[in-house]
Order: C-alpha cells, then sequence, then structure tokens
C-alpha cells in the first residue's frame, strides 16, 4: 500500500552542520494497518510524515502508493487521498470561518472549487449526524465561529473534517500532544472509531506511549532515523508499556537525554 | 453644506468599491498588497484612453477591472511562482505600472472634457431631470459601488469563496483539501485588483481626467476605510464586512473633507490622509497583528 524505499535524508547537506537523518530507510505499510510510532525528538518521525506527504523532499529513494511512486508529485496532489490531523489545533480548521463553512469545506474536497454555493444546504442533516458522533455539542453551534471554540473541540473537529472524504491514508501528527489529558482520550477513541469504522490506513505519531500500547496494530520506535523495535499482531499484544519505557530510557542514554 | 456631503457621498463610494480589494487582500488574504496604488491608476489610465477613441463608457467598466486583474496576477505569479516575498512581488507590480500608465495614457495628465462618459450622456441625461438631476453622479455611482459590493459577497460564498477565505486563515488547510493554495492566491490577488481598477474607471469618469499621480496613496485610504469600517462594527455581527468596509470609506472621505473644511489646504491632502491613517491605527489597535 505505502511503501518507503531506500530514502536518504540529510539536513545542511554541505555544510559544517550536515546531518544524516536517514540513510537507506525502508518501511511497508500495509492496507488497513493502524500505526503507532514513537520516539525522541529528531528521531525523523514527523520528518518521516512529511516525505509521504510531500511537504519535505528524499534526498534519495522512492515513496510507493498502491505501486504508483509519487515521489515527485506535488505536496496538494498528494492530499487528495490523504488526511492530516496536525499537532496544533488550529492547523486543522478555519477559525474566522463557522462550523457549517468548515464542514462543507471538507465534504468539498475532491470536487471543483467552483462558483457553486460553498455550503449545499441539502447536507447540513447529514454534517449534524457526523459532529454529533463527537458527543460535544457542536450540531447545535454551527453558526459558530470555529475560532471560539476550544482547542480539544477543534481538534476533534479536524479530526472529522479530514476523514469525511473516501482517503488512502490517515497521518495523524502527534495530534493529542496540545491537549489536556482528558480531552486527548476522547480524540484518541474517536480516532480509533474513526479508523476502525472506515477502515483506514493510518499513521499515528505520538510522545504518548500509553496511546501507542493500546491503539492500533502496529507499533514501531524511531532512533537516530531507523526503526529500532517494529511490533506487528501477536508480539504487539503482548508487550507491555514497561518494556517499551525501558526500550526508550535506553535509547535516551545514549544520545545524552538521561536525568 | 449639501455640495459638501454629496461630494463625500460620491468619492467615499468610489472609494468604498477600491476598498472592497483591500478589505480581500489585508483581511482575507493577509497579503500587503501595494499593487493597489498602480493598479487604480491603471483602470483610470485604460479608462481615459478608451473614452478618448470612442469605446462605450459602460464598457470601459469591464474592461478596466480586467485590466486590473491582470496586473493582481502579475504579482501573484511573482510570488507564488517564484517565492518573491509578499510585499516586494507586489512593489515590483506598482512601479512597473507607473510606466505603463504612461504609456496607456500617453502623457501624464489626460483630461476628458467633451467626452460621453458613464455620468454624462443622452440617456443618463434623459432619466435624471428635475430635482434628482444634482443626484445624478452619486446615484450612478451608488449603483456600481452596490453591484460591486453584492456580486463580491455572493462570490464569498462559493466555493471558489469558501477557499479564498480559507487561505488567509490557515494556508494548511488548502494544501489538505488538495487544492493549490499559490493558486487560490492569484484569484484573490485577480479580483482584489479588478475591484481597486474598476474604482479608478469611476473616479476618472467622475472627476474627467486620468492622472499619473493619482494612485498615490490608495492603499492608505484602503487600509484606513477597512479599519474604521470593521472596527466600528466589530460587535454587529449582523453587518456583513463588506457593508462595513463600504461604511467605513465614506466615513473616512467625510473625515479628510472636514479637515479641509477645518482651514488645511488642498495640497496637504496625503499629509491629512496618512496623519488620519496613523491616528485610526492607534485607535483601534489593528498595527498590533501587523507588527512583527
Amino acid at each position: 500500500m505505502l511503501e518507503l524505499r531506500n530514502i536518504d535524508k540529510y539536513y545542511n547537506l554541505g555544510t559544517i552542520n550536515e546531518m544524516c537523518l536517514f540513510k537507506n530507510f525502508n518501511l511497508k505499510v500495509e492496507k488497513g494497518e493502524f500505526i503507532a510510532v514513537i520516539g525522541s525528538n529528531g528521531s525523523g518521525k514527523t520528518s518521516m510524515l512529511n516525505m509521504i506527504c510531500g511537504s519535505v523532499q528524499p534526498d534519495a529513494g522512492s515513496i510507493y502508493i498502491n505501486g504508483k511512486d509519487i515521489t515527485k508529485v506535488k505536496e496538494y496532489k498528494r492530499y487528495e487521498t490523504i488526511g492530516r490531523v496536525y499537532q496544533d489545533p488550529s492547523m486543522g480548521t478555519c477559525p474566522s470561518m463557522t462550523i457549517l463553512e468548515n464542514m462543507s469545506l471538507a465534504d468539498n474536497k475532491g470536487k471543483s472549487f467552483n462558483l457553486r454555493f460553498g455550503t449545499n444546504r441539502k447536507r447540513i442533516n447529514a454534517y449534524k449526524e457526523l459532529l454529533s458522533q463527537l458527543n460535544l455539542g457542536l450540531e447545535d453551534k454551527l453558526h459558530v465561529k470555529v475560532g471560539s471554540l476550544s482547542g480539544g473541540q477543534r481538534q476533534a473537529l479536524a479530526l472529522l473534517m479530514s476523514t469525511m472524504t473516501p482517503l488512502d491514508f490517515l497521518i495523524l501528527d502527534e495530534h493529542t500532544a496540545a491537549l489536556d489529558p482528558k480531552t486527548a482520550d476522547i480524540n484518541m477513541m474517536l480516532t480509533q472509531r474513526f479508523v476502525r469504522e472506515k477502515g483506514l490506513t493510518a499513521i499515528m505519531v505520538t510522545h504518548n506511549l500509553r496511546y501507542a500500547v493500546e491503539y492500533g496494530d502496529r507499533l514501531i520506535m524511531m532512533h537516530q532515523g531507523k526503526a529500532i523495535m517494529d511490533l506487528k499482531g501477536e508480539e504487539k499484544q503482548k508487550v507491555g508499556i514497561d518494556h517499551i519505557l525501558d526500550k526508550f530510557n535506553e535509547i535516551s542514554i545514549e544520545v545524552g537525554n538521561d536525568l | 453644506m449639501g455640495s459638501l456631503i454629496t461630494g463625500v457621498l460620491e468619492q467615499g463610494m468610489i472609494y468604498a468599491i477600491m476598498s472592497l480589494g483591500v478589505y480581500i487582500t489585508y483581511r482575507i488574504l493577509d497579503f500587503p498588497d501595494l499593487t493597489v496604488d498602480g493598479s487604480f491608476p491603471l483602470g483610470a489610465a485604460v479608462t481615459a484612453v478608451l473614452i478618448m477613441k470612442g469605446v462605450n463608457p459602460y464598457a470601459t467598466l469591464f474592461i478596466a477591472t480586467l485590466a486590473g486583474a491582470i496586473s493582481g496576477v502579475a504579482t501573484g505569479v511573482i510570488h507564488v511562482k517564484f517565492k518573491v516575498r509578499d510585499l516586494l512581488s507586489s512593489i515590483i507590480v506598482m512601479t512597473a505600472l507607473y510606466s505603463i500608465n504612461l504609456r496607456i495614457a500617453g502623457k501624464a495628465n489626460l483630461p476628458l472634457f467633451g467626452e460621453e462618459t458613464i455620468f454624462k450622456n443622452s440617456v443618463m441625461d434623459g432619466i435624471f431631470q428635475g430635482g434628482i438631476k444634482p443626484y445624478k453622479t452619486m446615484i450612478i455611482i451608488l449603483v456600481v459601488a452596490l453591484v460591486g459590493k453584492l456580486l463580491l459577497d455572493a462570490y464569498l460564498i462559493t466555493r471558489s469563496g469558501y477557499l479564498l477565505r480559507a487561505v488567509g486563515d490557515n494556508e494548511t488547510i488548502v494544501t489538505s483539501l488538495a487544492k493549490d493554495s499559490g493558486k487560490v492566491k492569484i484569484v484573490g490577488l485577480a479580483i482584489a485588483n479588478g475591484l481597486v481598477a474598476l474604482s479608478g474607471c469611476v473616479m476618472c469618469q467622475q472627476q474627467r481626467f486620468f492622472d499619473i499621480s493619482m494612485g498615490t496613496g490608495t492603499m492608505v485610504i484602503g487600509l484606513a476605510s477597512v479599519i474604521i469600517g470593521t472596527n466600528i462594527f466589530k460587535n454587529v455581527s449582523k453587518i456583513k464586512a463588506t457593508t462595513s468596509v463600504v461604511i467605513g470609506a465614506i466615513l473616512y472621505k467625510g473625515c479628510v473633507a472636514a479637515a479641509i473644511e477645518l482651514g488645511m489646504s488642498a495640497t496637504d491632502m496625503k499629509l491629512i490622509t496618512s496623519t488620519l491613517f496613523l491616528i485610526i491605527l492607534i485607535a483601534t489597535m489593528d498595527r498590533k497583528k501587523k507588527v512583527k
């Protein structure tokens, strides 16, 4: 489904600050997999997501989706079949537009943005129903500007919006990191529901080890541009948070991040 | 006094058309677009030349708008395709337009004395007779401004309009919707400068001449109108932003007229324009958002 093949990525190439992040990095994601990716800062998690989405170009290697090489495809084109939720709740919604207008924008993804009415009135009830799944009462606030919602509400809306149209992939970039623990839990449960109900292939980067252990059916730990742990199926079921934490401490000491 | 008020309303509504364009770039796109200082006289230059050549004055409204839109596209392409900073790309086009306007008009000053305009022709003279005659110009400007405003309102609730509002709000989401955010910006700049040139076209016909320096300070007038309007009606959600911009432009023109009435000389116009703008910025605290 998704394949990263022999990826090299350097930062500040040709300067004294040159840093090699990925050297011959490979990753294969199967259709319907829900992968949790953990790793310390600078381990390459976000760079990997950015290379998949196209905002960062690899220096060598290629990226395939459904067997098609997309390495040269422009970023916005790739989003035709990719949905993404960001760490910052304000990235996934338009603050000065109302909830209804935001839902309409997301609903029109993949269609032509022409001179038809931006909001299709016949769809309003469908939007209300979708919003009611969030259990945040947003269905009664259709004409409220998104900028006045809380971070957690916005993030739930962003999650809903990014999964409204058919997708190949859902990219979750530390999407619960900016939320309080309770709100983060709600958003995580919603994520799980959307991914499973729609049968999405999802890659979730998180700093929350508990989420990584509890959710998803594959767990990858990244360190210095390598997947140093890759657990699937039963292995993933059996692994406990303590084991992950031990491994995590090990790599942290290696890079001098221990206490 | 009566003629003073009509004068303010006439000029205020002409500037309102231009301010709607500035509203698009400044408020919706968050793009500091100085192109307007060039596209305003561009609209006027195109109009003056076409009218001299005997083209129907109503046709000039569309042709001038189109010319302005092209200048907006130029700024957009320089910014988006060649990755020049937004302010710089607009300055490049503004500067180039100075010479282009001179080329179009042929000279720095082009008076339109005997020619027909959208205000002075046999049809309009026939319609406006008797008591409403003194308000002829004002009513015609009102119609043009209203049509411009309503068309913009209508556009902003289309899918394309939604995308335009989204791109200034949060560029990332436009990319996430699989749309080229650069293209959306170019469309926005085209519409904005189209409106600005339309305003220049009406201005040229109202004052019956084109002058190469008539664009100086357009940006400041537009910004002041947008800021006054949107701040006055900030807490009134019933009033559309475009309506408040139109009212803001008329109020601003009124303030400038009052300053001249109070004894300032007409040569102090630009000084008054910028001082008033500064006062408005300080009073509304709008400057904070822009200082980075």
